[in-house]
């Protein structure tokens, strides 16, 4: 059995006047993921360690952290493919931290709750909605995101401004207005045309790179640009 | 909740950048390495038509309104937050250079 050392960042705001690293070496088998590593730490080395996570195979996104500088879901990050480290784990970028690993996701949460994500129907629903696969096709992927924020982690831009709506809230925009069995539209163009919606883009991608579900918000929030840009200069001609 | 102005200033720097990435370098290699394709003689016939006018004004103009967007960004990303007055600096500097390519054009004839 290889041993690895995990370097991770500590912070108790109660005894903590700032964050610090601390290392432990790990031992690790093939098949074990980053996470399994600080399940590790935290049974047999030290139990004041924080850190989420539930399903550990790239569902509930929980677990999401830095690794080695690069926003990752712990659970499908393997040990095997950092060695001979050091590994390097911190909360992920732009979030306040609560403590060690965990971050505040309140400020998502609000966003996520600004983009309606739901569908909204038309007033009279007429019995089941068919859809052909040619119009699930068109938001099937944006609806594969897991809120794990590791996109929010990697955006520039949100580093900047927090203000900015965000890639993954703005991706689930894009996939409920991609729906057509949705009629909210015009209540969600509200949120894209303003200046923190898509606006706060500037086409960097990062987001997609490191989405782990295939989802590519860049490009949602890109397509957006276009709907905001026809909604502002056809404004005129609709009433 | 306010609509943002970008609409406008974003389709200037899309054009700007679709065009540039179209005919900016054919341009480059016509006017600057290759002067018998497009010497001053062809230039000037060029201007003196009004179709030709417009497609000259639209790559400067173009051309200076991307060019001025992704600067203004740039220094956005760099940390430099610029206000207001730096924003319409930027805008107002390529529609400057577009109002003034326009009247030289039009003064050609």
């Amino acid at each position: 059995m290889n041993t690895i050392t995990i370097e991770c960042l500590r912070y108790h705001p109660e005894s903590d006047a700032e964050p610090r690293f601390q290392s432990w070496p790990v031992p690790f088998t093939d098949d074990m993921s980053v996470l399994q590593g600080l399940q590790y730490i935290k049974d047999h080395l030290d139990g004041s360690l924080t850190f989420r996570w539930s399903c550990r195979m790239a569902i509930c996104g929980s677990c999401g952290a830095m690794v080695n500088g690069v926003p990752r879901l712990t659970c499908e990050t393997f040990l095997r493919d950092l060695y001979p480290g050091p590994v390097r784990i911190e909360p992920l970028n732009h979030f306040p931290i609560v403590r060690d690993l965990a971050i505040d996701q309140a400020d998502f949460l609000g966003k996520l709750q600004s983009v309606k994500p739901y569908i909204i129907p038309d007033a009279e629903p007429q019995g089941t909605y068919l859809q052909t696969p040619e119009q699930m096709e068109r938001y099937y992927q944006y609806s594969k995101c897991i809120n794990c924020l590791l996109c929010y982690a990697a955006c520039p831009q949100y580093g900047l401004n927090d203000r900015f709506t965000g890639p993954a809230a703005l991706a689930l925009l894009h996939r409920y207005n991609a729906d057509s069995r949705d009629a909210g539209k015009a209540e969600r163009m509200e949120v894209v045309n303003t200046e923190d919606g898509v606006w706060g883009c500037t086409l960097v991608g990062y987001c997609s790179e490191v989405c782990p579900k295939g989802v590519d918000p860049a490009r949602a929030v890109n397509q957006n640009k276009i709907e905001s840009t026809k909604d502002y200069f056809f404004r005129f001609f609709r009433k | 909740m306010k609509r943002s102005n970008k609409p406008i200033f974003w389709s200037l720097f899309g054009a700007g950048g679709m065009l540039s990435a179209l005919v900016g370098p054919a341009l480059i290699y016509k006017t600057g390495f290759s002067s018998q394709a497009l010497g001053y003689e062809r230039a000037l016939l060029l201007a003196q038509n009004g179709f030709g006018k417009l497609a000259i004004l639209a790559v400067i103009g173009l051309f200076l309104f991307h060019g001025c967007h992704r600067l203004y960004h740039s220094l956005h990303d760099f940390g430099i937050h610029v206000g207001p007055g730096l924003k319409a600096a930027f805008h107002g500097f390529a529609a400057a250079g577009t109002l003034a390519a326009a009247v030289l054009l039009a003064h050609i004839s």
